[in-house]
């Protein structure tokens, strides 16, 4: 029994084998998703190896009784394992693999649930206020407004390292998801509907965002640079925008709302009701409906009696 | 030129820059069908044809012609699936443009999931259901008949698109408001929606009627705890058809009225709410998932038990975990868009209760493994498809939780991880299970033996293709690869995992490729099956001869016991061979009909005349409709009596005859 | 095949439409076909919820409502349902006649209920409020015009019953026909109680 036992699983481990080879040799910088630069990202990360831990424990344990079984009571002749044609239950065995999942499961359950509360808030550090981001994905491009700054860019954004960035996401088109990889997860564009991302960058650096929801023949063009630069250069290149680049008419945001690629563009200013008043869909916290009050400069959360 | 002639032209035949495959196409569609014609015209086959199956209401008939479907649908989506990875093999390079790119990755998706998996499964359904139940038919067997005709012209339908007008191109689960006139004015769409209509009409009726053959037509003393875990399965699917399909129904009814009659459920405009659309749909879209997997789980029960010669470990708990699927299925599809801003306590919900229906799973993995356990495995094709689908449904089935894992979906979602993680249960469940019941019950539908060895080659090349498909997909998806980007730039690490899998999806092909060799040489020279019970099979399906005779038990048989027959083998009462001619009465066998084909062509021309608004086409179809209801609600001539002596006569050329 | 199921029940005789086996089972298959269809007016209504506020720059429910005609529709509805009723008693008794008197009130009963929704639409589409308009009036005009064409689609059915009736009389599979349209008429008279309430009082009060 045992030499055979010891010789098939070289066979059957072999494409395994690879595939370890493959994931340790090849884990460079290009496997943005676990290289984030930040907060959002890092936990984001921390919570995909906590999973693929626990599965890789369910992994070893069934791959392991499997291949015994496989192996051990093959029909060949002179197998003198044991044949028992009616053995069809067993009480604790089975109990036994009704509780080992859930065990499992439980573990991965309580930091998701803890996790997802805590993305849904933007942390507020004292002078640290969020800066916020109007993004609008356009038939096939993207458009960054800054509400606080007053000026807008398409198919490049520019935000600051170390603060928390509020990104409010809508959609004069089909929809899309806005997702920079190397900062955090996705969330959808929608028309008629406003949804909040926070994220934020610990270091400076060009990342690629895209779109991960397919939205016509130009979708695959969509690409965008995020530039991630410290507070000063951000007020810097805040400061030189408004000075240098010509401001965005409504003429420009009717071309842009035409069927087609562009690339990267930064305006002065914007017209004022290219974006929806944000009233409804906006569920940062999870706690109720809240809205934002875009009169003001700064972003404040009230409490809506009925959503 | 007449100009109705120059736009009907048009229409039809819209001028697109793309590769020119279109042509090669049409021109093979019109020799084969040429070819086809003067074949059934040269034998004098279409009398043959006509009486023999598209008239037939038998259920062994209905099942052949849902696998040759199945196939062939197969061959389509492979096909479509074969160009994708080609263009994606080099960065910026391409052979198709993008409108055809998306084109072929929808039509790849709804052929693989409505065309090719839901048939080949009614294929499964119908060839042993009944004579796993010891019934003479399924309980309609009309509406049977109805439900392919339904859904074979459902499937004509799409596949025409892509030669008349052209294909839908929104991907397989058609988000408004890209569905919408404004961005999507060509009859692509409507092809899309009319045709997943007509087929799931007939979808449900499929789930009416298993629903009501398990539940009523089961010989006497087989009690719910005695069914087969397959007809377990098949009722849990049906009940879950019956439940998931009406929301789909209506999901894909409101985006076709957008369309043609200008109301404004999903339009940008006008209040209309797109995300009221993805709702439906993933209400339906996830039970579906499980509409597709859960009969495997019934194949690979019957398979591993029938293989290791050993009876199915913890039988009642993998009854219990079945039901629990089922209804925790209808918890879970919010976790499709966790990113569409649900808020956190909903998704933290969906997320828990989607990593709930794990549990059950991951039993019935360990039973299947334990029911191996003291047992003496046989390594033939179906149980080596059985073997590939415990890892690899395992490996599917961890990536999803990683996906259940709300935070973890922000950053996977519809990336390739994703493409990765449903391939992998979709194939390694799905079509693993599909390959493993139609090699374990072929001797059972067509009396003859799949060649073993061609088998096996065909299956390690799936499998083997599989693997080298599918693992650097997940890759691609942690280096931030999104789905259904027709093409991508360089630079971004995605080259190389891309060319391996390309090669992965070639060897798929050559898979393929064997498969079919295999069936066509089986059918000419293989290894006929005489004793009807060629694996020492189980099941009641198995104590009768190969292929079955068209009234299926010559006497409705009594079960004692679960595995009906196997415990019969023990005791040694293999009681068709112990048939007296007293026990032979007349039969009534339902009559065949040629409404549910008319019904079908006239579903294919309403539909057809809806998808370019040509409407006088579309009243046409109609009236078709409306007659064929009248006419088989007047009608009372739907059985006729199969004499004892014809049945004896039979019985006693099988050698199961007494006397 | 075919079993009176009488004899496997003992003492209680089955009504003429359980009698036959196979008919039988037809009855089930079409309690299956009612659950399709409760899920579809379910997703109806789900739909409808969701847009109720959708109005746009159309009117609100509660501009366009107006219940009078609303209320007549809800009297010859039930009315009808109670009348099937009474048809499905005496099919059991063995009366043909007046099984077919009764289905023949039914029919007039549903006829009417039709006209007045289909004058009651016609009379929202002079106003300017058709499903063009907004969100909420194509959840309404698909929710209420589903029922709607249910109700003619029974009444055609029935009219279909009527021929067989004449012809065959009471027999297993005449009866299970008229039973499986009662079960089907019955239904939609809960569905449309479902549509009074939640859509046009709900739009009236809220």
């Amino acid at each position: 029994m045992r030499p055979a036992f010891f010789k098939r699983p070289y066979r059957k481990l072999i494409p395994l084998a690879l595939v370890a080879g493959l994931m340790s040799t090849g884990c460079g910088q290009q496997y943005v998703l676990l290289h984030p630069v930040g907060p959002v990202g890092e936990q984001e990360l921390h919570l995909m190896e906590l999973a693929a831990i626990a599965m890789g424990i369910v992994i070893v344990v069934v791959f392991t009784l499997y291949f015994y079984a496989i192996i051990r009571f093959r029909d060949k002749p002179g197998n003198t394992a044991p044949y028992r044609p009616d053995w069809h239950t067993s009480k604790w065995l089975e109990i036994l693999w009704w509780v080992l999942p859930a065990v499992l499961l439980t573990v991965i359950a309580i930091p998701t649930v803890q996790t997802t509360f805590a993305l849904a808030h933007v942390p507020k550090p004292k002078g640290k206020d969020p800066v916020v981001i109007d993004v609008t994905s356009l038939t096939w491009k993207w458009l960054f407004e800054y509400p606080g700054q007053h000026v807008a860019t398409v198919n490049q954004l520019v935000i600051p390292t170390g603060k928390p960035v509020l990104f409010e996401l809508t959609a004069d088109s089909p929809m899309n998801t806005f997702w920079v990889p190397a900062l955090g997860g996705m969330e959808y564009t929608m028309p008629n509907r406003v949804l909040p991302l926070w994220l934020e960058a610990n270091k400076p650096g060009t990342y690629i965002g895209l779109s991960g929801q397919y939205s016509g023949t130009g979708f695959a063009k969509m690409f965008f640079h995020v530039k991630a630069v410290s507070p000063a250069a951000f007020n810097a290149w805040v400061a030189a925008t408004r000075k240098t680049a010509s401001p965005m008419t409504m003429t420009v945001y009717d071309q842009l709302l035409k069927h087609n690629t562009t690339g990267e563009a930064i305006y002065s200013s914007y017209p004022q009701d290219t974006f929806p008043t944000v009233a409804n869909g906006f569920t940062l916290t999870g706690s109720g409906m809240y809205m934002v009050m875009r009169d003001k400069n700064d972003i404040s959360y009230m409490p809506m009696q009925n959503p | 030129m007449p100009s109705f002639v120059t736009y009907l032209i048009h229409t039809l035949f819209p001028p697109t820059v793309r590769f020119p495959d279109i042509l090669l196409i049409d021109a093979g569609l019109v020799l084969g069908g040429l070819g086809l014609i003067g074949f059934l015209t040269k034998t004098h086959r279409w009398g043959w044809l006509w009486r023999e199956w598209l008239t037939t209401v038998d259920h062994k008939k209905i099942a052949v012609m849902y696998l040759i479907s199945a196939i062939v649908m197969l061959f389509r989506g492979g096909i479509d699936a074969e160009m994708l990875r080609a263009q994606l093999a080099m960065p910026s390079v391409h052979f198709m443009p993008a409108i055809q790119y998306d084109e072929v990755f929808t039509t790849h998706g709804t052929i693989m999931i409505f065309f090719m998996a839901m048939p080949f499964i009614f294929a499964l359904f119908n060839a042993v259901v009944p004579l796993m139940i010891g019934a003479r038919d399924v309980a309609f067997p009309r509406v049977n008949a109805m439900s392919f005709w339904l859904f074979a012209f459902g499937a004509i339908l799409f596949n025409i698109s892509f030669i008349i007008g052209g294909s839908p191109d929104a991907g397989w689960t058609a988000y408004p408001p890209y569905t919408g006139l404004a961005f999507n004015p060509g009859p692509g769409e409507n092809y899309y929606f009319l045709s997943l209509l007509i087929a799931g009409m007939g979808t449900t009726m499929t789930g009416i009627n298993f629903l009501v053959t398990t539940i009523r037509m089961r010989a006497p003393g087989m009690t719910l705890m005695k069914m087969p875990m397959f007809v377990w399965t098949t009722m849990v699917t049906s009940a879950l058809i019956l439940f998931a399909f009406p929301p789909l129904t209506v999901a894909l009814a409101m985006s076709l009225f957008d369309r043609l009659f200008g109301s404004s459920f999903f339009t940008l405009t006008r209040g209309g709410m797109p995300m009221m659309y993805v709702n439906l749909f993933w209400l339906f879209g996830h039970p579906e998932v499980y509409i597709l997997v859960l009969p495997l789980f019934g194949v690979f029960s019957e398979v591993v038990a029938t293989y290791s010669k050993k009876a199915l470990f913890g039988y009642p708990m993998m009854v219990v975990s079945v039901l629990a699927i089922m209804f925790l299925s209808y918890g879970t599809w919010v976790h499709h868009f966790f990113t569409m801003g649900a808020g956190p306590a909903v998704n933290a919900f969906f997320g828990l209760s989607t990593m709930l229906i794990a549990i059950p799973t991951g039993v019935k993995i360990f039973n299947w493994i334990f029911t191996m356990w003291g047992g003496r495995i046989q390594m033939t094709t179906a149980m080596l498809y059985q073997m590939a689908f415990i890892p690899t449904f395992v490996i599917g089935g961890a990536s999803g939780v990683m996906l259940a894992v709300v935070p973890a979906d922000y950053q996977l979602h519809n990336t390739y991880f994703l493409i990765a993680h449903f391939h992998n249960v979709i194939i390694g469940g799905t079509l693993f299970g599909l390959l493993s019941g139609m090699y374990y019950w072929w001797p059972k539908m067509f009396g003859m033996k799949l060649n073993e060895r061609q088998g096996k080659v065909a299956f390690w090349l799936f499998f083997i293709g599989f693997w080298i498909t599918f693992t650097p997909q997940y890759l691609l998806g942690l280096k931030g690869m999104t789905r259904r980007l027709y093409t991508y730039p360089a630079g971004l690490g995605w080259h190389e995992l891309n060319v391996i899998s390309t090669v992965g999806a070639w060897i798929m092909g050559a898979g393929f490729v064997a498969l079919v060799y295999n069936v066509v040489w089986s059918l000419l020279y293989g290894e006929r099956d005489v004793t009807g019970d060629p694996w020492d099979g189980r099941t009641l399906e198995w104590s009768l001869p190969s292929p079955v005779p068209e009234y299926n038990f010559a006497r409705i048989p009594v079960v004692h016991e679960r595995d009906a027959w196997w415990a019969m083998k023990q005791k040694g009462q293999t009681m068709a061979h112990a048939l007296r001619p007293e026990d032979v009465h007349d039969i009534e066998m339902p009559k065949n009909t040629p409404i549910p084909f008319l019904l079908g062509v006239s579903f294919f021309v309403l539909g057809f005349g809806m998808t370019f608004k040509w409407w006088p086409i579309a009243i046409v179809g109609i009236l078709g409709v409306i007659a064929c209801l009248l006419f088989s609600g007047f009608d009372y001539d739907d059985h006729h009596h199969l004499e004892a002596d014809v049945v004896r006569q039979t019985e006693a050329s099988l050698g199961r005859l007494q006397g | 095949m075919s079993l009176p199921l009488a004899e496997k029940a003992g003492q209680h005789p089955l009504p003429i439409e359980f009698a036959d086996e196979k008919e039988s089972i037809k009855i089930t298959g079409f309690w299956m076909f009612l659950v399709t269809d409760v899920l579809i007016f379910a997703s109806l209504f789900s739909t409808y919820a969701v847009f109720r506020t959708s109005v746009a720059m159309g009117p609100t429910p509660d501009q366009l409502f107006r219940m009078g005609p609303v209320m007549l529709e809800t009297i010859l509805l039930l009315t009808s349902s109670f009348t099937i009723g009474l048809g499905v008693y005496f099919m059991r008794k063995g009366q043909v006649r007046a099984l077919m008197g009764w289905m023949i009130v039914t029919i007039l009963l549903g006829a009417g209920f039709v006209g007045t929704e289909i004058h009651d639409f016609v009379t929202f589409a002079q106003m300017g409020a058709t499903w063009h308009t907004s969100a909420f009036l194509s959840a309404f005009d698909i929710l209420v015009g589903t029922h709607g064409a249910h109700v003619t689609f029974g009444i055609f059915w029935a009219i279909t019953l009527l021929f067989q009736l004449r012809k065959r009389g009471i027999t297993p599979q005449t009866a299970r026909k008229v039973y499986t349209y009662s079960l089907y008429w019955h239904f939609l008279d809960i569905v449309w109680i479902f549509i009074y309430t939640f859509v046009y009082l709900n739009g009236k009060i809220v």
